[in-house]
């Protein structure tokens, strides 16, 4: 994949490759509503979980710090949107504006969490932020009371969609002979946020910050002894990790119309985590090829497993919900075991874990 | 104060004790088996609360096969067969949990270890799932509760059989891991094996297998502590695990990870500062009495005196704050001595 989009390298093969992946992203919502909506809500779906795959790769791929409490962050900016732009407190915020208000608050919190655990051993923060997770949960659950501030565990509902003037998000438009309907424009939505997630990523890791981060991974005494402020990274990594966790969150309030705690428990966080090690810790690519198979991998078992199972036995034995919480712990332990790179893995990183065996 | 609320407060007081105390031998015990791991290879077995769930999962299965089969046995010999088959099955899963997610990966980056770990945990889980149920089980309720008046007074604080069994199995199970650790050839090469690994090979300890049997013992502590955890609550679930690891994690890092005596004291703290803190956060965030300035708030204390901030259903907030004050304040806990710095 490198090979064929090196623009420097093989300039002509480049641009066709990039020209090609180009007009199969502008096509594909129409190709899939063809088949159903509901294959344009799950690519969404999809394209929010590579969202997040690639904030907690900052985290966890670049800097080395796991992070397991990681959808806490998602569901701070899911909150924060819908608390900004529903009917809840009747404010009605655009969401340039809230968008914005989530990554900082995300930030915040991401800040609060590292200060006091960042300078401790990588495993006390792996526990730390599983807590911070459940605290996170347990605070969104209960905070309908005195104040009602979060409406417990009935959620927040009628969530305000983008707007932009007129133009609504939710809305089903006829534009030049094409049918627009919400999902579809979500998704040329979430398709710019995540080119721009991947280039600031790419710009990132390249940069002065991201060789720190690198550094730090490899030896933080080595690192330090560099003269870089590993707290201080550590920390930017964390912030910056929560923050794409706020954005997607934001997206991810609009895009339902409706939140609860629910969809923020220990489960999403481990699954992120799982299409960040499947893919290859560190690795853009690899990290979002292993989101984009993990995303989609329930509904494949939905239409394949389960009709199987009636077929075999005439009746459902084990749900795919189990079968594919199975996958992602199995996913994990066997990537550690025989691939600890991930599919595609960060050339770094492959020297970095397969050398120590 | 009349004497009469004096003493009803000394009673609440007493009974918040007993329930902590209680719950806090269980976390105890559990503890000991993050502790045990982390003092001998230096990692956190994520996996140890899906141990804790196994072994109370079995225990259930067990005691009621046992009670559906009209045996006739006396409930207490019925509970302990449920223990002493979960033992064996629990330790059966430490030690493939050793095997799988931490023999293999022992020189690999710390990272590597943890993954496998909670990849592990969620298969178990899952599992669990699949063989038991998605739904809360009632333990079957054969022991008959007995409450005891510790106090004179009639409608005091109580504890009950259940709750003395508790505290005094704990008791001895810690006594007798001290006794195991300290006293035997076993502890010796496990001690020297949390020492340095390579020197107590040199000196022929077989480091492999003394790191499987902290395992193994660890789990069968586990066991124990989900078999009581199950017929204290009365209930048992394939989640069960995830939060009861996290406060024993907690309390092992309150006592000072690695020290066994520091996982007993964080433990029975723990549970103390638990059940008081869910006991009387109500009472200290009452806003009817410590905001009475606010005429907002005066008005709707009319309609509802009990109008808190913070409810019992924090509870389960406490341990982390605990976890992360210790952080902040003590990283090396109560009783701990040396605490790594690097990832």
């Amino acid at each position: 994949m490198h090979a064929l989009l090196d623009l420097k390298q093989n300039p002509r093969t480049a641009w066709i490759g990039l020209a090609l992946i180009g007009v199969a992203l502008v096509v594909l919502p129409f190709a899939l509503a063809a088949v159903g909506t509901a294959w344009v809500r799950i690519t969404n779906l999809a394209i929010l979980f590579v969202l997040l795959s690639l904030g907690l790769n900052i985290v966890v791929g670049f800097a080395g710090l796991l992070d397991l409490g990681y959808i806490a962050f998602y569901a701070v900016g899911a909150y924060t949107y819908a608390l900004l732009a529903s009917p809840h407190f009747n404010l009605h915020l655009p969401f340039w504006i809230v968008l914005p208000i989530g990554a900082a608050v995300a930030c915040f919190f991401g800040a609060l969490l590292g200060a006091p655990t960042l300078k401790l051993r990588g495993d006390y923060l792996a526990i730390v932020t599983l807590g911070f997770g459940e605290i996170v949960r347990i605070f969104m659950n209960n905070l309908s009371q005195p104040v009602n501030i979060t409406n417990g565990p009935q959620g927040i509902t009628l969530i305000d969609p983008f707007r932009i003037g007129s133009f609504s998000f939710a809305e089903r438009e006829t534009i030049a002979g094409l049918d627009f309907t919400g999902p579809v424009k979500y998704y040329y939505f979430l398709i710019v946020v995540l080119l721009a997630v991947i280039v600031i990523n790419l710009r990132l890791q390249n940069s002065r910050i991201g060789r720190a981060w690198e550094a730090i991974r490899e030896d933080e005494i080595a690192a330090r002894a560099m003269g870089i402020n590993t707290r201080n990274m550590k920390l930017l990594a964390f912030a910056m990790g929560a923050s794409f966790g706020g954005v997607s969150g934001g997206i991810f309030a609009a895009t339902q119309g409706f939140i609860s705690p629910e969809s923020f428990v220990l489960v999403e966080s481990i699954m992120v985590l799982s299409m960040v090690v499947l893919g290859g810790m560190g690795n853009i690519w690899g990290v979002i090829l292993g989101a984009v198979l993990l995303s989609f991998v329930p509904e494949v078992l939905r239409y394949t497993v389960a009709p199987a199972q009636q077929a075999l036995f005439g009746r459902l034995l084990i749900e795919p919900e189990v079968i594919r919480m199975l996958l992602f712990g199995l996913a994990l332990v066997l990537m550690m075991l025989f691939r600890p790179a991930g599919i595609l893995p960060s050339a770094l990183r492959k020297r970095e874990l397969e050398s120590r065996k | 104060m009349p004497t009469g609320q004096q003493e009803e407060c000394l009673d609440i007081f007493l009974q918040q004790m007993i329930n902590g105390l209680t719950l806090g031998s269980v976390y105890a015990v559990v503890a000991l088996g993050y502790t045990m791991v982390y003092g001998i290879i230096q990692l956190i077995n994520f996996a140890h609360g899906e141990v804790v769930m196994i072994g109370a999962m079995v225990a259930f299965s067990v005691i009621n096969a046992l009670v559906g089969a009209h045996t006739g046995l006396p409930p207490l010999a019925i509970v302990m067969t449920g223990v002493l088959v979960a033992i064996p099955v629990c330790m059966a899963v430490g030690y493939t949990l050793e095997r799988v997610a931490y023999r293999p990966l022992r020189s690999a980056p710390r990272l590597a270890p943890l993954i496998t770990a909670i990849g592990l945990s969620i298969v178990l889980q899952n599992l669990a799932m699949i063989i038991w149920s998605r739904n809360p089980m009632p333990f079957p309720q054969i022991i008959t509760v007995t409450p005891y008046h510790v106090t004179g007074n009639t409608d005091g604080a109580t504890i009950t059989n259940v709750q003395i069994a508790i505290i005094v199995a704990s008791v001895l199970m810690m006594g007798g891991l001290l006794g195991l650790v300290y006293r035997t050839k076993l502890g010796i090469a496990m001690r020297a094996t949390s020492q340095n690994q390579q020197i107590a090979g040199l000196m022929g300890i077989d480091i492999n297998t003394v790191i499987s049997l902290t395992f193994v013992i660890g789990a069968g502590l586990g066991a124990v502590a989900g078999v009581m955890v199950g017929t204290y609550y009365g209930i048992a679930q394939y989640q069960m695990g995830f939060l009861l690891g996290l406060k024993a994690f907690s309390a092992a890092v309150l006592g000072g990870i690695g020290n066994l005596a520091g996982a007993m004291l964080g433990g029975l703290l723990l549970g103390v500062i638990e059940a008081l803190g869910a006991g009387y956060v109500g009472d200290l965030t009452n806003l009817c009495q410590i905001a009475s300035w606010s005429d907002a708030i005066a008005t709707r204390c009319a309609s509802d005196p009990n109008l808190t901030l913070f409810g019992s259903n924090y509870q389960d907030v406490f341990a982390f704050l605990v976890l992360i004050a210790v952080l902040i304040f003590r990283p090396s806990g109560l009783l701990g001595e040396r605490v790594g710095d690097r990832a």
